[in-house]
């Protein structure tokens, strides 16, 4: 396999995934607000948390449908690009692949029609149930998918056989590899995250809009309670799975830290341009010590650069170390809107503060950028290998020559831009709408005759 | 056992579930352009909202499975398929977006509506393709494909696409005479009968040519005593369908439907008559390309009460919203 062809398949499928994380990311925690919108609404019966409920579905249900279409693709890509990976990896990744389709897809896929469409069909507390399934399917989902994603950068639990299949040794110490726990719950909080910036941030809108908007207010503030609480532990969730990694992946913390040479008593390189030619940070900005207290909790620690592995078991740098400062500076940030927000709070100052709420608006996206440059930190970081230590990318490609993967590859990006382009375009849309209490669900679209919505009401602000 | 033997069985259960489910559902993008008017499109489209995203998952199963417990199958198979799975994907893209979005628009809801026909299009032709290309065999050299790009492109490829966009037609068509208010499903009775009859020509000459090029397969079919219980399998075919016409002549959409499902069935029965113990048509047999037992077994444990639980539970979504839409004012 020649290596333009190795490159354009490598380009596709960070393309595709890269496209696809972004709507799971959002759905995790979007299924988990709606079902506590929906569970505040049946212990309260306050009608503003079903408003709520109504104005969010849409949304969820467009967000929904681009992550189910952007998946079906990855099911099949492990395959069509790289295939030899499938035939070795298959005996092990591929049953938790299936579990996955079977405990979560499908369970999710099954209860959203009735989430989306049942309300009048199966009354609340059935309606309710429902929510909460699809929310527990995204989880499962989420379990499943990073315990694969972990058994490729910690394997575990496994033999090789005669024809260099990796083969189950032991499914318990496959499916909870060393790195699994930890990766599960800092995607999960960084779902959360990410789905309460941008509730944060049409709430911020439409406050904006309308100072006086209760059902704005509301979602605003949950919002910001869920980053005020979520940021710090995230914090901690990721320091935690950061030294776990330099434990079993070495090799890509010290490119995330930009340490070129092993040290002890390492600095903390803040900022600089990695040069991978002379193996040296230009212009660095960093802390004396510090790299070793948080890695090893000594100030005098050992650290240990990429001098400490051979050349060719090196990740790219850059890449790495400017993606993993862009996650982390969105982290910091977010920690600071959590703080800000409680002193908004007790000077009773949350809702009229219109500064604030454009910061918000301008964090709104700022998740996804964080979830993005987190994944691209760990998937290339573990570069230049598919199975961490055992099998190398270049040797799990597929024998497709380049112009067939050029061809797939045009095909992808104009089609996802044009679909996602008008997914976005719509999604902002329905957010730029304000959230009243003629909020309509959407079981209507089925027009049963169960209930006929009214055909116009005042459009005006509760 | 043969755990093998079992998920060859599984896999393909999955695979037909995937296309008698997702086979209406695609054909009503096949016959999206029939629809006279908006509000028509309307309903057709809701007829199958609530339910396509659970009858895409058997696609997905289908693809996970194969990944899991055949390995070497899947590896061997994408790249052999590479242009038409990629087409097919792109396509179910293109239709699964239209759910939504052609709700949320009024200016561009004609792109939407081609881009639902289109996209259902594709892949609907494209599952033909492949089915076609599995057919007539898959070339390979040790543990990956070896054959050409093209291989997948021929004359009997081409005439399996045209007979499964007729195939789906005709699910569709049966479905929208079930799902539709009175007064526009009857046109639908002639509309899946003349998609019928070109689907019986299709199976017809496929029954046909298969045997007649491919050699393994004439073999297979005509080879005495087998061949007595093999041909049960074309007078099941005659009963269908002719049960399926009787059906539609009569105005009796659901059974018209279970007949046009059990000629699937039958169609099924057909492939693996002609193609097993292959799970890459004339190269790699179920045994060889299976995962090992612990890799079986691990997986097999928890199908044997997920599926049936997957299965009454989707059944349960189809309860929900059973019955004829009605047309209604209000909605926009």
């Amino acid at each position: 396999m020649d290596t333009l062809a190795l490159d354009l398949a490598r380009f596709q499928f960070a393309f595709t995934v890269a496209f696809h994380i972004i709507f799971p990311s959002f759905t995790i925690g979007l299924a988990s607000y709606l079902a506590v919108l929906e569970g505040l609404w049946l212990k309260t019966n306050n009608e503003k948390y079903i408003q709520l409920y109504k104005y969010w579905l849409k949304i969820f249900a467009v967000s929904f449908g681009m992550g189910v279409v952007s998946g079906i693709v990855l099911s099949y890509q492990f395959g069509t690009n790289w295939s030899v990976f499938s035939d070795k990896t298959g005996p092990i990744l591929g049953p938790l692949m299936g579990y996955e389709i079977l405990t979560a897809f499908f369970l999710e896929a099954g209860f959203l029609g009735v989430m989306l469409f049942g309300m009048q069909r199966v009354g609340k507390k059935l309606h309710f149930a429902s929510t909460c399934v699809v929310a527990f399917g995204t989880f499962l989902s989420a379990f499943w998918i990073l315990s694969v994603n972990s058994w490729m950068q910690t394997p575990a639990g496994y033999a090789i056989n005669e024809v260099g299949q990796f083969i189950p040794d032991d499914w318990f110490a496959i499916i909870f590899n060393p790195s699994f726990p930890y990766r599960l719950v800092h995607m999960l909080l960084a779902s959360y995250l990410t789905t309460a910036l941008v509730v944060s941030a049409v709430g911020a809108y439409h406050l904006i809009k309308a100072p006086h908007n209760p059902l704005a207010k509301t979602m605003f503030s949950m919002a910001l309670w869920m980053i005020t609480i979520v940021t710090p532990i995230q914090i901690i969730a990721g320091d935690l799975h950061g030294l776990n990694t330099l434990q079993y992946q070495p090799a890509k913390v010290a490119a995330m830290e930009g340490h070129y040479q092993s040290h002890d008593g390492a600095p903390l390189i803040l900022f600089g341009i990695p040069d991978d030619q002379a193996k040296e940070m230009r212009y660095q900005v960093a802390i004396p010590k510090l790299g070793s207290l948080i890695l090893t909790h000594d100030l005098n620690g050992r650290v240990e650069g990429l001098d400490a592995f051979p050349e060719s078991d090196h990740p790219p740098v850059s890449i790495v170390f400017w993606s993993f400062r862009v996650m982390v500076g969105i982290g910091f940030a977010m920690l600071m809107i959590g703080l800000f927000s409680l002193w908004l709070r007790k000077k009773g100052r949350l809702y009229d503060m219109p500064l604030f709420h454009r910061v918000c608006i301008v964090f709104g996206p700022a998740g996804f950028v964080a979830v993005l440059s987190g994944w691209i930190t760990t998937e290339v970081g573990r570069q230049p290998f598919t199975v961490y230590g055992l099998l190398r990318t270049v040797d799990s490609a597929s024998p497709i020559d380049a112009l067939a993967i050029s061809f797939s590859l045009a095909a992808f990006v104009v089609v996802y831009l044009c679909v996602f382009g008008a997914g976005f375009f719509y999604l902002i849309r329905l957010m730029r709408k304000s959230p009243t209490r003629y909020e309509k669900s959407l079981d209507p679209r089925l027009a049963d005759g169960a209930q006929v919505p009214p055909a116009s009401h005042p459009n005006r602000l509760t | 056992m043969d755990y093998a033997l079992i998920w060859y069985g599984l896999i393909g259960l999955a695979v037909l579930i995937y296309v008698v489910l997702d086979g209406f559902d695609l054909g009503i993008g096949i016959l999206f352009p029939k629809a006279t008017e908006e509000s028509e499109r309307d309903l057709m489209m809701n007829s199958i909202a609530p339910v396509w995203d659970g009858n895409e998952t058997w696609l997905v199963l289908g693809g996970g499975g194969l990944f899991a417990v055949f390995p070497l199958a899947y590896s061997i198979v994408m790249p052999a398929l590479y242009a038409p799975l990629m087409i097919m994907l792109l396509g179910l893209v293109l239709r699964g977006v239209s759910f939504e979005y052609r709700f949320r628009t009024k200016r561009g809801k004609f792109i939407w509506d081609t881009s639902f026909f289109v996209g259902s299009l594709a892949a609907a032709a494209m599952q033909g393709i492949m089915l076609g290309a599995m057919l007539q065999g898959i070339e390979i050299e040790g543990r990956s494909y070896a054959g050409g790009w093209f291989d997948w492109l021929t004359p009997f490829t081409l005439f399996c696409g045209f007979a499964t966009i007729c195939a789906y037609a005709l699910l569709g068509a049966c479905w929208l005479v079930i799902k539709l208010p009175n007064e526009l499903a009857e046109r639908y009775y002639g509309v899946a009968k003349r998609w019928g009859l070109a689907l019986v020509f299709c199976i017809v000459i496929v029954s046909a040519w298969l045997p007649l090029s491919q050699q393994i397969v004439s073999q297979r079919w005509f080879n005495l005593p087998n061949s007595i219980l093999y041909f049960t399998v074309p007078v099941m075919a005659v009963i269908c369908i002719w049960q399926l016409f009787k059906s539609l002549n009569n105005h009796r959409a659901v059974r018209a439907y279970l007949f046009a499902i059990g000629l699937f069935l039958v169609s099924a029965i057909g492939f693996s008559v002609s193609t097993f113990p292959y799970i890459v048509p004339f190269a790699v047999t179920y045994s060889d390309a299976a995962a090992p037992d612990s890799s079986l077994k691990f997986l097999l444990a928890g199908t044997a009460f997920l599926l049936p639980m997957v299965i009454a539970y989707s059944a349960y979504a189809y309860w929900v919203f059973r019955g004829k839409l009605k047309h209604e004012e209000g909605y926009h």
